[in-house]
């Protein structure tokens, strides 16, 4: 079947089988491979991108849910060179470790401060449930996102 | 992970989707998918064919009906839990949508979905039972209202007809005075209740428990109601103390599950200190 959504600002459709993922789209007909592909579950967060606005896990939507919506992934974040601030945080914050992990949680991150601003601890944990680090670096990551708050709150976007 | 081979459709209303599930056997609803995507993908269901709700408008609403917080199969857990009707009159029902999975699954993950696949560890059903909500359903037919004590018939079963697709959820408006609360214990990792309890009560005038529905999820095949307790509880004074003694005969008569997380006795412990939770949360 034919799929045409608009990703990161511009319409692309390709011909995928009626099992692929939204995933499956990104990574491997339109070259966009920022979004991670781990538990295929849904468990881990790694394929997080915005569907419609709204943060999902790009391994369970199939390819076909997201046909004429509206997709924006990991890779509309930076603005050529410059990083998104949450981005900027991460790398400062050293909240990288082996990195798989990385583009979901900077995702979640983004989509969490667009909703809330000025989040406490409490907040950022639950927004970031959905995200799994298997090297467990979570308190890094934490302090990226508190960065992240803090730099963002100074600066127009 | 890839699913076994299968046919899609997006049906642009529901009497389409109906013709297509009457036409196509082993075909399977889907609503948001977050249940069927990943057992296709362990190939633990292999429909040959999928019908994609996501098309037909209208059926993703929160709205106050004839007395009834009508629910639309398609509202997402994430709406629901924001919905502020749903938070002002039914606290447990956001309680239970909100504590569901995580932001990502609740975005896409929909109450007709969960009620259809009536995953034993899900959140919505001991609102659902302690409430004492109703699912629509329409099939070929016609429309057809399922009591909750009705709707749970076993692990992974519901009394859904072949040919049926679950179209609302109503849950009756509590009378003023009357409160609710839902708890769970989260799995770690997975999010699903380990035991859950969704508590509604209203006190007499006399400061005593005059009614009390409570309704356990996780602990068994299927969603229940706890109605030894109940009794236990009625008539009572709402101290912590007599919450807690009611309890203890909350599990009375349950085949509890067992797994690597809870064996049957600490299952049972769990119905017991939960359901206390649930009826002291539901109390403020």
């Amino acid at each position: 079947m034919i799929v045409r959504a608009r990703v990161n600002g511009e319409w692309r459709s390709a011909e995928v089988w009626a099992g692929a993922s939204l995933l499956h789209l990104l990574r491997d007909h339109l070259g966009l491979p920022g979004s991670k592909n781990a538990c295929e579950q849904g468990e881990c967060g790694s394929c997080s991108v915005w569907l419609d606005g709204e943060l999902v896990c790009a391994c369970l939507v199939l390819a076909a849910q997201a046909h004429a919506r509206e997709v924006r992934t990991v890779e509309a974040l930076a603005a050529g060179d410059r990083l998104h601030p949450v981005q900027e945080a991460f790398v400062e914050a050293g909240a990288v470790q082996c990195g798989f992990c990385t583009p979901g949680f900077v995702v979640a991150a983004v989509d969490l401060l667009q909703r809330d601003p000025a989040p406490d601890d409490a907040t950022i944990r639950e927004a970031l449930s959905g995200n799994l680090c298997r090297c467990t670096g979570y308190a890094k990551i934490l302090d990226a996102v508190r960065l992240a708050a803090q730099r963002m709150a100074g600066r127009p976007r | 992970m890839i699913p076994a081979a299968f046919d899609y459709a997006a049906p642009a209303t529901l009497d389409e989707a109906l013709r297509l599930l009457r036409r196509h056997r082993h075909a399977k609803v889907m609503a948001g998918g977050q249940s069927l995507l990943s057992l296709m993908k362990l190939r633990v269901a292999s429909p040959s064919f999928i019908i994609d709700l996501r098309r037909i408008g209208r059926l993703a609403y929160v709205k106050e009906d004839k007395g009834a917080i009508a629910v639309g199969a398609m509202t997402t857990h994430a709406a629901l839990a924001a919905a502020a009707l749903v938070r002002r009159r039914l606290p447990a029902l956001a309680q239970a949508a909100e504590a569901i999975g995580d932001l990502q699954v609740r975005n896409v993950g929909t109450i007709g979905g969960s009620l259809a696949h009536a995953d034993p560890a899900a959140d919505y059903p001991a609102v659902l039972l302690a409430c004492d909500g109703v699912v629509v359903v329409r099939g070929p037919r016609g429309t057809r209202k399922v009591p909750a004590g009705q709707w749970f018939t076993g692990l992974f079963a519901t009394a859904l007809r072949s040919g049926e697709i679950v179209v609302e959820v109503q849950f009756p408006i509590l009378p003023a005075g009357t409160r609710s609360a839902y708890v769970k214990m989260k799995h770690p990792a997975s999010g699903f209740a380990v035991v859950g309890a969704a508590a509604v009560v209203r006190l007499g005038r006399d400061g005593r428990v005059a009614d009390v529905r409570l309704a356990f999820t996780g602990a068994a095949s299927h969603a229940f109601r706890a109605r030894a307790a109940e009794e236990a509880l009625r008539g009572q004074e709402p101290t912590e103390a007599a919450v807690r003694a009611a309890m203890a005969r909350a599990p009375e008569g349950v085949d509890l599950l067992e797994d690597l997380v809870a064996d049957a006795a600490y299952r049972a412990q769990l119905v017991r200190v939960y359901g206390a939770r649930a009826v002291l949360a539901a109390l403020g």
